[in-house]
């Protein structure tokens, strides 16, 4: 563990979330004080099981909660020394931090490269700059130059899901969010993905938090990582220390400390666990 | 038997008879059609990108009518009117977005029609204040709109074809020409396609709201300037203009809400349909003016048929 860091990280954190509370509907409670940040040229990982609040938190930096009618009533999130909780998810993105949504969500009407292009939105340096940033996303996504003319609704799971990044790539960000990119894709896609994930944040700096609940490779590519549980951080530390976690082999990664065991024990040693805790 | 002849055989009998009347009836009922479609075309617009159903659209056209008219009458030269007018469009817009629209962001469809009706109330009003409630002429002339007529002699018999409807089919040509070239190759063209497609990931990267709203609503202003002076120059400017919006009801149940090209092909179909049914079976049979009722009945049988309407957008599910 006395390994040295690869490279020497800077002190000032590109993204930092101040003890954040969300409410949705200005009834439902989401985040209980969730505090975190991310390193400038970090991947930071957002762990936690189903509605833990992975999402509601990017979203409550990316700033597109309130299209959801949820709030941030407490805390601050500081992105590149400034505190941007009263922005537009528009100002947000002109300032270098974009969100790829869980799901993909691309714009199915629209072909492949018009996504991409919509990207683009924010940026005013011209078309001559753009369309080399689209040759650039099609460098690191061969595969998205083949379907450029084809309506995205019509593509694979994996290839909207490189449309969603590269979308996002488009915005020259300095920072993406990232939720799920894993969600129901195939194993060495999901591999693929997050490959291209460490190659952005090698060849471009692009810092990357990212929520996901395959927990085994997300801590592969991570430097470090945050556990959410029910709207609260239970456990952060880096990656490499959480993946020789006890606990977090335990819930998470599905192997226990004893080696394996049978699925009926864990089931009922997770619950004591909650009950007690 | 005879009223069965009367209805599926006379009037195809007639049709064939005097080719050149079927003509005419035929010409006369693309024109309308054209201004369905327009109307449609600024329905479909805003509903694509925002999921409102603006029920403004008719009065946009009788405000933007008038607005022209007026300015003309207060000594502002024609040809100066007209980008005047625009701009007033734009302000209009701008208003709309951020007095109406910013403040209901994210409520249910239903509140933002709601409030398209009462933006209808204001401008009402507010129309009537400003340019009094009497009818007036369309500035025709002034616009240097042609108003003479070209006579063809087509199957020994003769069609006349009215120049300034010409130019209104012409002129309504080249407007949805641009605004194709528009939403298909430009950058804000695409961000309104994007938005129609997926709200949230429109906001995700960085398309802002207010921006893409405001332009819609210009651009539905501008068809509505383009229609009001059309319909104007056929009819007077009033506000019992505000009716003719309603046709595009039905050329939206046949086209589908989100289709421009159903909007166009629904409102020249709606068009041309009527007249015909007006002068071959309406007025024969059934004492005429049949063209008030016509368009809802046929869309209703379509509805019948085909719920999403005749070109709903195709949706694509995959998972």
């Amino acid at each position: 563990m006395t390994s040295p860091a690869p490279r020497p990280e800077p002190t000032e954190p590109i993204l930092s979330v101040n003890n954040i509370e969300v409410i949705y509907d200005h009834v439902i409670l989401v985040l209980k004080g969730v505090s975190l940040s991310v390193p400038n040229g970090g991947i930071t990982a957002l762990l936690g099981a189903n509605g833990a609040g992975k999402t509601t938190t990017l979203k409550a930096i990316s700033n597109l909660l309130r299209a959801e009618r949820g709030e941030v009533t407490k805390g601050s999130v500081v992105f590149g020394g400034e505190q941007v909780q009263s922005l537009s998810p528009n100002d947000l993105v002109r300032r270098g931090c974009i969100q790829v949504m869980e799901g993909r969500h691309c714009f199915g009407h629209l072909t492949v490269e018009e996504n991409l292009l919509t990207g683009a939105f924010t940026r005013r340096d011209g078309p001559g700059a753009v369309n080399a940033d689209l040759e650039m996303v099609y460098g690191y996504f061969p595969r998205l130059r083949e379907r450029r003319t084809s309506q995205a609704g019509y593509t694979s799971g994996g290839e909207q899901q490189m449309t969603a990044i590269g979308r996002a790539l488009m915005s020259r960000p300095k920072m993406i969010l990232l939720d799920e990119p894993s969600m129901g894709l195939a194993p060495q896609l999901v591999e693929e993905i997050f490959e291209i994930v460490k190659k952005l944040n090698d060849d471009q700096g692009v810092s990357f938090l990212l929520a996901e609940q395959n927990t085994n490779v997300a801590l592969r590519y991570a430097k470090y990582g945050y556990i959410l549980e029910s709207g609260r951080i239970v456990l952060d530390g880096d990656a490499k220390a959480l993946r020789e976690n006890e606990d977090v082999k335990e819930f998470y990664l599905g192997v226990g400390g004893e080696g394996r065991r049978s699925f009926k024990d864990v089931k009922h040693y997770k619950r004591r666990k909650r009950w007690l805790a | 038997m005879e009223i069965l002849y009367d209805i599926l055989v006379k009037p195809f009998v007639d049709m064939v008879a005097a080719p050149d009347f079927f003509l005419q009836v035929v010409w006369e009922g693309l024109v309308s059609g054209v201004l369905y479609a327009l109307i449609a075309l600024g329905f479909v617009l805003i509903y694509k990108s925002s999921r409102i159903f603006n029920f403004a659209q008719g009065i946009m056209v009788v405000f933007a009518a008038l607005t022209l008219v007026g300015l003309y009458e207060k000594g502002v030269p024609a040809l100066l009117a007209v980008p005047l007018t625009l701009a007033v469009m734009y302000l209009l817009a701008m208003t709309i977005e951020r007095v109406v629209l910013r403040p209901l962001v994210n409520q249910p469809d239903i509140i933002l029609f709601m409030a398209t009706i009462g933006i209808t109330m204001f401008l009402i009003g507010f129309g009537e204040i400003i340019f009094g409630g009497e009818n007036k002429v369309m500035i025709t002339e002034q616009l240097m709109i042609p108003t003479g007529s070209y006579i063809f002699e087509p199957f020994g018999g003769f069609v006349s074809i009215e120049q300034k409807d010409l130019t209104a089919v012409v002129g309504a040509v080249v407007l949805v020409g641009v605004l194709l070239l528009f939403l298909n190759r430009s950058k804000m063209g695409r961000a309104i396609r994007a938005l129609g497609d997926d709200h949230q990931a429109a906001l995700s990267v960085g398309i802002s709201l207010s921006t893409i709203w405001v332009l819609v609503w210009f651009i539905a202003g501008v068809i509505a300037l383009a229609t009001g002076i059309v319909w104007g120059a056929r009819a007077g400017v009033s506000f019992a203009l505000e009716v003719i919006a309603y046709k595009a009801l039905p050329v939206l149940m046949l086209g589908g809400l989100e289709s421009v090209l159903g909007a166009i092909v629904g409102g020249l179909a709606i068009g041309i349909l009527e007249k015909l049914f007006e002068i071959y079976w309406g007025q024969p049979l059934l004492g005429g003016n049949t063209e008030t009722w016509f368009a809802f009945v046929f869309a209703l049988i379509v509805l019948l048929f085909r719920p999403q309407g005749l070109f709903g957008e195709r949706i694509i599910e995959r998972v």
